[in-house]
């Protein structure tokens, strides 16, 4: 296994003076799942085209598995890309959009064949070889799109939000055949997506990109667990942000003085500076605990219910407590919006599920 | 129907009446038997027909505007394609400028764009012939083309280009493997209307051609005796009909493919 099986070396790419990418350095393991993760302009399809050869960067260099890519056009890389259309060639069938790419290989005719077929069957659509794109379903053309750059055998296969365009439902089956997938044939994907859900359930490690710059790049749960910054903490998941000030230094501990709520002992995991008004702290919904009586948690605080939105599996809680003047989220399994009489609740946090942040 | 819908219809009828029955004379009288153009007919016949397929210099003409047309038609139209992809396709310096130069003999008189090219023409030194005419035409049709193709070419989903590049083509096989054959309608439409427009085009051949007529030169020089008129009706008829044809053709050629969804959407509105 090559731990940098893809380098991205300083990248920047400038349209006019807008900084799609803007000086960016990271390594992408062999056989990963990875995904860039981002809101729309943040330069994750930007830094994709760049791998794809479809734009060339202002500066920097790209290496895939060893080799000095930078200056090649896109049909000498070792990358096939799944384009957010899918892109089907529709003039040509099933079949030949995607022997498309393999007239160029120096096949034999059986060869071809045997290729075509067992994509065909990997993605499940053995049969459709005379259907043209205008004949396909949605979920269809998508796995000829995928067939299409897999036949190809690339190093790296590079996917432009190709779920976007289906249904929740058809999206989510997707997810889980896209990742059993690539698990089974082991080729490199760089997943582009605007879902957090979908990036974080899917992949072996996310880059989150904001501003053309990674604001963030680790494993799913850690970008859940220990966001590195507000955006990051903001994009991921849902969260509540309670103003702070940090105090003295303790060891690996910092004191935070939190809005109405008095000072506390919290870890500074970040090497946040004391003193300091530019925090913040973020509280995750489903790690706090709602309840009808006081609890001995950490912090304990009167609440009254002023919304609720019934989800099925859980339930959300938008609650008033004294002092704090926006409305806190939080989520339960357990109650539901029949459970509180008179709206009074209480809210529980533990310390170590509040990670300090700073607010740039 | 009420008398608002009455009304419109009379419109209707009067606005084609009177686009297509003087069109229709040329038929009528092509049949009659009879020197002059004048009612009451005179009896049936094809002898003016017979006559015209009998002239060895209509002949040459036909001939010469076949070259012609064939050469401009096809010259315009590649010349037509590559701005028009430039145009549909990318963002760049002088754009508007470019796209203003190419459409300028569209809008300019043609008697001054005939006039301009006779006098360089002549003052290189070179003969008059079918070779200016050729470039005039050429001239002239590239706005034509480059319309039909712009529509064409702006509905055309580009990551279909990418796709290929990535797939192992280079520019010039993605070009004659994905937008060639997609494009194809629209070149053959831009084609045919190129060919119909120098087909029929007078002024610039009466400038530039010198001895060697065109067919609406070779019609222009017949009309000046009277006895010579019936086998030029029979000509016009005949080339009513053709431009017609490559007309209907030329349109239906340019919607294939465009897809039935926007076609509804067009009937729509």
């Amino acid at each position: 296994m090559n731990n940098s099986f893809i380098q991205i070396n300083n990248i920047s790419k400038h349209f006019a003076d807008v900084k799609a990418v803007d000086d960016v350095s990271f390594e992408i393991k062999e056989g990963e799942f990875f995904s860039l993760l981002g809101p729309s302009g943040c330069g994750k399809t930007t830094l994709l085209r760049l791998l794809a050869g479809f734009e060339y960067p202002t500066s920097g260099n790209l290496l895939i598995d060893g080799t000095d890519i930078t200056a090649l056009p896109p049909d000498k890389r070792p990358t096939n890309m799944v384009f957010q259309n899918y892109a089907i060639f529709p003039h040509l069938n099933v079949e030949k959009n995607i022997q498309f790419g393999l007239r160029k290989l120096g096949l034999s005719n059986d060869e071809i064949g045997k290729r075509v077929k067992e994509v065909l069957s990997l993605v499940k659509l053995e049969g459709y070889e005379e259907r043209f794109s205008n004949q396909l379903s949605g979920g269809q053309r998508q796995r000829v799109a995928l067939a299409r750059a897999l036949v190809r055998q690339p190093k790296v296969l590079l996917l432009d939000e190709p779920l976007g365009a289906l249904d929740k439902k058809l999206r989510d089956e997707m997810q889980l055949e896209l990742r059993t997938l690539q698990k089974n044939i082991g080729i490199t994907f760089v997943f582009v997506t605007h879902d957090q859900q979908e990036a974080i359930s899917m992949s072996d490690r996310v880059a989150v990109m904001n501003d053309g710059k990674i604001q963030q790049l680790s494993a799913p749960n850690e970008l859940y667990k220990n966001p590195k910054n507000i955006f990051v903490s903001d994009f991921i998941g849902e969260t509540n942000f309670l103003k702070a000030e940090t105090k003295s230094s303790d060891g690996e501990f910092i004191n935070v003085s939190i809005e109405k709520l008095g000072v506390f002992k919290i870890k500074n995991n970040l090497n946040i500076a004391t003193n300091s008004s530019d925090v913040v702290c973020s509280v995750r919904p489903e790690s706090m605990m709602i309840s009808k009586v006081k609890s001995d948690w950490d912090i304990c605080l009167d609440a009254k219910i002023s919304q609720t939105s019934y989800l099925g599996e859980m339930t959300r809680f938008y609650v008033e407590t004294k002092g704090i003047e926006q409305l806190i989220t939080v989520s339960s399994q357990h109650f539901d919006n029949q459970s509180f009489e008179n709206n009074k609740c209480f809210i529980s946090i533990s310390l170590e599920d509040i990670s300090l942040l700073n607010k740039k | 129907m009420n008398e608002k819908n009455n009304t419109l219809l009379i419109y209707t009828l009067l606005y084609f009446g009177f686009l297509y029955v003087p069109v229709l004379f040329l038929p009528i009288f092509s049949f009659n038997d009879a020197n002059y153009m004048s009612f009451p007919l005179a009896g049936f016949t094809t002898e003016h027909y017979e006559e015209m397929w009998s002239k060895r210099n209509l002949h040459k003409a036909l001939w010469a505007s076949i070259k012609v047309g064939v050469v401009a038609s096809v010259i315009s139209t590649t010349i037509a394609l590559f701005a028009a992809k430039a145009f549909a396709r990318y963002k760049f310096r002088g754009e508007k400028i470019s796209y203003g130069g190419i459409m300028m003999p569209f809008l300019i008189p043609e008697i001054i764009l005939a006039v301009a090219i006779l006098i360089i023409w002549v003052n290189l030194g070179f003969k008059l012939g079918l070779v200016p005419v050729t470039i005039g035409h050429t001239l002239f049709c590239t706005p034509f083309a480059m319309l039909i193709l712009i529509a064409r070419i702006e509905g055309f989903d580009f990551s279909l280009e990418e796709a290929s590049r990535d797939l192992g083509e280079n520019a010039w096989g993605t070009f004659f493997r994905v937008s060639f054959p997609l494009y194809l309608p629209g070149i053959v439409a831009a084609l045919l209307l190129s060919f119909i427009i120098s087909f029929d085009e007078f002024i610039l051949a009466f400038f530039l051609t010198g001895s060697d007529a065109t067919l609406p030169m070779y019609m222009w020089g017949q009309m000046r005796f009277v006895q010579k008129l019936p086998h030029v009706l029979a000509l016009g008829a005949v080339i009513i009909v053709f431009t017609t044809f490559i007309v209907l053709l030329a349109f239906w050629l340019r919607n294939v493919g465009q897809g039935k969804a926007k076609k509804d959407i067009a009937m729509k509105l």
